[in-house]
């Protein structure tokens, strides 16, 4: 039997960054990792650090995205003293490229909402062709205009991955691979967590395992709605430096590859590529670039995102079993400042968060839509 | 050319086709993959990372590792592991990353 403060099932990019901030809080954490059969978003995903146009209708999210991307320089800093790994952080700020002016009415009308619930903070400009040439030279005809806020960023996700799992090694977090959670039991002092032969204790629980929240929660009782949504993303032969700023739909990697990507399916669990979507990917990449279309792919891939039924995070505090947390998101990416350095000291007790009760469980009762940002 | 190659051939080749590494004439077996014909002569390393410049040469021989990357005929980052010489071939080293010339005169 294992004994811990902490059990994270979870060893994506939320489960770890929420371990690597109850790590720093002192208190003895143990992760829970299913395997490489399992579904994983946290090595499929395209690397945004994004503001811009998220929030919608929902200024907590909003809010709580903007926190995360000016928490990261700190969480960066953290990361690279405790392990030298460099995760290339770039905010630049980025844009939206606009192929009709369909979507750049929709873009717009998405900002102005956004400023006005920030009472005017909330920096972004709009680009027509000529302006927005000046600032990215091979932008090509087909792009009708863009969106450009000074917030957003990119970083390396799968340095970023690397660096949290060396950096809770580090700091004393025991990681354990190849753990399928097989039952949840509630006692007076915590949780026992059996997995096959083994059984782990903990006085505080965190799900944090992705599509794998639906089971887990079902465990203790709880209905935690996401589902799967997949991205394909191509990636391109090593290129100069030519685009200095994450895209939508194109982003230049520190290592000179070109990830393309924005693919939307509802395909249940199949995280295949497809010939269709990942010629579309290809074809708005080319108008977005047209020099693109002289360049070789050498790799594509799909992955699932985390999608909840209305597209936000889930943070939840169990009512009925407390010392247990649900989270839940798709932006692992930018949200992985926040999920350190803010959930982490919620959930271990140390501080409180208002802005999160606006994530919790009890919303999805009687609603079913679902609302995509990136 | 003289030269004193990591690899040997098995067997004599019955024809030969003349292609240039970084403007030095081989003579080369026909019908071979552009890396097996690099790795019979003494040509040093093939290629330098864009990463980290550090030098490499074809290692997989089977299009997946990408170490063997070459610029063939003004064509940059081929893989000569997959790429058949022909007679003429104009090869060079492969140093750093493909620059695109974006913003630039052109794309070759």
């Amino acid at each position: 039997m294992h004994k811990a403060d902490v059990v994270v099932v979870g060893g994506g990019l939320v489960g770890m960054s929420i371990a690597y901030g109850l790590a720093l809080l002192g208190r003895q954490v143990t992760v829970l990792d299913e395997g490489d059969d399992a579904f994983r978003a946290a090595r499929g995903n395209f690397g945004l650090l994004w503001v811009q146009g998220k929030g919608y209708k929902n200024s907590p999210y909003a809010s709580w995205t903007r926190q995360s991307v000016a928490l990261w320089p700190e969480f960066n800093a953290l990361l690279q003293s405790d392990t030298g790994i460099d995760l290339h952080l770039r905010q630049p700020g980025g844009f939206q490229l606009c192929m009709s002016e369909q979507e750049l009415a929709e873009e717009t009308r998405r900002l102005v909402w956004l400023q006005e619930a920030f009472d005017g903070d909330y920096p972004y400009e709009l680009l027509d062709p000529a302006q927005l040439k000046s600032r990215i030279p091979g932008i090509g005809p087909g792009v009708v205009g863009a969106c450009y806020t000074p917030m957003d960023g990119h970083v390396n996700p799968l340095k970023l991955l690397r660096a949290l799992y060396a950096a809770c090694t580090l700091r004393g977090v025991a990681i354990v691979n190849g753990v399928t959670v097989d039952g949840i039991d509630q006692h007076a002092s915590g949780f026992g967590i059996r997995a096959a032969a083994d059984r782990f204790e903990a006085e505080h629980l965190v799900l944090a395992a992705g599509l794998g929240n639906r089971p887990l929660g079902a465990m203790l009782g709880m209905d935690v709605p996401v589902r799967p949504n997949r991205g394909q993303i191509l990636v391109t032969e090593r290129l100069q430096p030519f685009l200095h700023y994450p895209t939508t739909y194109v982003r230049q990697t520190d290592e000179g590859t070109v990830q393309l990507g924005d693919s939307l399916e509802s395909v249940g669990f199949d995280d295949r590529t497809s010939s269709e979507a990942m010629s579309e990917i290809a074809a708005r990449a080319v108008q977005c670039f047209p020099q693109l279309g002289q360049v070789r792919m050498v790799r594509a891939w799909g992955a699932l995102r985390v999608l909840s039924a209305d597209g936000y995070p889930i943070y939840e505090a169990a009512h009925d079993s407390p010392g247990a947390f649900v989270v839940t998101c798709h932006s692992g990416v930018t949200l992985a400042a926040a999920h350190a350095l803010r959930l982490a000291p919620w959930i271990a007790g140390e501080a409180d968060a208002p802005g999160l009760r606006a994530f919790n469980l009890a919303r999805f009762k009687g609603q079913s839509e679902v609302r995509y940002a990136h | 050319m003289p030269t004193d190659a990591l690899f040997r051939s098995l067997q004599l080749a019955p024809n030969h086709v003349r292609i240039t590494f970084d403007g030095m004439p081989l003579s080369v077996p026909a019908g071979v993959s552009l890396a097996a014909a690099l790795l019979a002569h003494d040509v040093g390393h093939t290629r330098e990372s864009p990463v980290n410049g550090r030098p490499g040469a074809p290692y997989c021989m089977m299009g997946v590792c990408f170490e063997c990357l070459v610029e063939v005929d003004g064509q940059a980052n081929a893989q000569a592991c997959l790429i058949q010489v022909e007679d003429g071939m104009s090869v060079r080293r492969q140093r750093g990353a493909r620059d695109l010339l974006i913003g630039g005169a052109d794309d070759e």
